[in-house]
């Protein structure tokens, strides 16, 4: 669907011109240009050490840039920071969860529904609208029930669901999953894919990092595969799977 | 806070079920902590008496206001600062400065400048002062974390010591600056033992009711996230550094009013009250009382200074000891409690 729109330039969400990033003399992300069409479920794939991670860190400023620009929407940047990402419309979640440990999943909820401002977050107490919010998401997700625990006594999966729901939460335009499907049971999987289809339907835009090729090939629309910090290949998913380069660098070890 | 004091919601199955609530507060070491600590202190207050009583209480208020002071940094917010005692000791000099008498000074071979103000307009000004040094050094402090943090805290701690030692066109170093204003509204001098104690009181009240407003809005909400992950509450559009910013320079303005406080009550300072050592002697206040617990550093101050001022009268410990036992007594406890209490006495968090 969105592919014809990505490469005709008219509804593109997220892309990058010559992003670069080294650690020592490694090229973590060597000059990497790619675009993400609105509104679809992208994958991103490689194998380790390709730079998934990285990008998304990149993209998301969680790391500074070493050359090239960001382009999310119509806004170009060449230096992210991360606290203006989601004025920009995006968010992430991180491939060790992080969530705050010490403090109950409740307010890990709440923590991303209040205002930004420092004045305005001392005079506001939880509103009616926030609590609802949370509530409705923390039913999404299937915390609900656990809104009193610490996060730090919650199960992996358990984890990896409130990482989502907080990133639910945001309500931005677009979504950097970083490897959401790992180390989950299959139940959690299932989940966690009814739960991205459901942001889809939405009209979010979706770029999780994967390694397990049935899930890629069931939910993304579009792939991005990475190799030694550069863009191997992107495209219609299945097309790119069967080209020989994929499989010889990728899929073929 | 109160309902960790007494578990109000638990009380009517008190009536159920005598024995259940017995046995649940057996294990509860919480509930014993506090018991405990409130005894003592009413113990302690009936047998010395009423006098002693005042001033030990007066003492409490002040350290209590350092300690909750202290933890809304340092327990909420995550940041390990050792350096809390400088922001204390700008306060004690601002409001020993600004009050100082020029007919007494021109008595002195060493003479400050003076400015003869009076306790209620020093007040605010040490509060501001305390506030905007703060603010300097928490701009710098901003680019170091955990255990640089801490470091970088003690540097604090021992250059502000060695300003209020060695400035001594302004702080008459050693020798420590003498008659020391009381507070005056009117004609009323606050110069009893009782009416400065209420002063104490109204500030820790205070103090107690900014910090409750503070941790528990959603300002304090994003302060815990800082401690728990910085970098992640960062992706959610937060400036991490400006919060930092707020908490540290509000909690150095409360030390400050601790400060003012304090020179004021005892009219006499000199640098000694402001060494590096009371600062670590801070911190283990908030770690024993419980961090993130408003209520643990009101315990902890209290436990504190019927400790310091309860070895004076044991019997048979020579008076010359008794500044080091103090201090003997507090370390074993921080290292029995971090071996069976990490979380301090009614605290829920580790560092």
């Amino acid at each position: 669907m969105s592919q014809d729109q990505a490469e005709s330039g008219r509804d593109i969400a997220l892309r990058t011109e010559g992003i670069s990033k080294r650690f020592g003399a490694v090229r973590a992300v060597n000059e990497l240009t790619m675009s993400v069409a609105r509104g679809g479920i992208t994958s991103v794939v490689g194998p380790n050490g390709s730079g998934k991670s990285t990008l998304v860190n990149l993209l998301s400023g969680t790391l500074p840039l070493d050359g090239g620009m960001v382009i999310i929407g119509d806004v170009g940047l060449t230096e992210v920071r991360a606290h203006e990402t989601p004025g920009h419309g995006l968010t992430r979640t991180f491939q060790e969860v992080r969530l705050f440990d010490q403090i109950t999943v409740w307010d890990n909820m709440m923590v991303v529904l209040t205002k930004r401002a420092l004045i305005p977050a001392l005079l506001e107490r939880g509103r009616p609208s926030q609590k609802e919010l949370a509530e409705s998401i923390l039913r999404e997700v299937g915390m609900w029930e656990k809104r009193r625990s610490l996060a730090m006594n919650l199960s992996y999966g358990q984890r990896k669901l409130l990482e989502i729901g907080r990133a639910i939460a945001m309500d931005v335009g677009i979504y950097l999953l970083d490897e959401p499907y790992a180390g989950l049971f299959p139940q959690m999987v299932e989940r966690v894919k009814t739960i991205m289809k459901r942001m889809q339907e939405r009209g979010h835009t979706l770029i999780f990092i994967s390694h397990n090729m049935d899930i890629v090939r069931e939910l993304s629309d579009r792939i991005l595969v990475l190799d030694s910090g550069s863009l191997l290949a992107e495209g219609d998913v299945d097309e790119v799977l069967s080209r020989q380069e994929v499989i010889d660098a990728y899929l073929g070890v | 806070m109160l309902k960790d004091l007494l578990a109000l919601r638990d009380l009517p199955s008190v009536w159920r079920d005598p024995g259940a609530a017995l046995r649940s507060a057996r294990g509860n070491i919480e509930v014993w902590a506090n018991l405990l600590v409130i005894a003592w202190a009413a113990s302690f207050m009936i047998w010395q008496g009423s006098g002693f009583a005042v001033t030990v209480a007066t003492v409490f208020g002040i350290w209590a206001i350092l300690t909750v002071s202290l933890n809304l940094v340092v327990g909420f917010t995550g940041l390990l600062s050792v350096g809390h005692i400088g922001f204390f000791g700008i306060g004690a000099y601002a409001m020993a400065i600004l009050t100082s008498d020029p007919a007494y000074e021109q008595l002195r071979t060493e003479a400050i400048p003076t400015f003869g103000l009076p306790f209620f307009a020093a007040l605010p000004v040490s509060v501001v002062l305390a506030g905007l040094v703060a603010l300097v050094v928490g701009v710098v402090f901003n680019r170091f974390r955990d255990d640089i943090y801490v470091l970088v805290s003690f540097g604090f701690a021992i250059i502000a010591f060695n300003v209020f030692l060695n400035w001594r066109g302004l702080t008459r170093g050693a020798f420590g600056i003498h008659e020391i204003a009381r507070p005056e509204i009117g004609g009323w001098v606050i110069d009893g033992e009782i009416d400065f104690l209420l002063l104490v009181m109204i500030f820790l009240a205070l103090t107690v009711l900014v910090s409750w407003f503070m941790v528990t809005s959603s300002f304090g909400r994003v302060l815990t996230a800082i401690r728990e992950d910085e970098q992640a509450i960062e992706v959610f559009g937060y400036r991490v550094t400006h919060y930092k910013l707020a908490v540290w320079v509000i909690s150095a303005m409360m030390a400050g009013l601790a400060g003012g406080l304090l020179s004021s009550w005892t009219t006499f300072i000199d640098p000694n009250s402001f060494i590096l050592l009371e600062s670590i002697l801070l911190v283990s206040i908030v770690i024993l009382g419980g961090l993130a617990s408003i209520w643990g550093s009101l315990l902890g101050a209290m436990a504190f200074v019927l400790l310091e001022e309860g070895m004076r009268f044991l019997p048979f410990l020579p008076v010359e000891f008794i500044g080091q036992a103090r201090q003997v007594v507090l370390g074993l406890l921080l290292v029995l409690l971090m071996l069976f209490r990490p979380q301090g006495l009614v605290g829920r968090y580790r560092l």
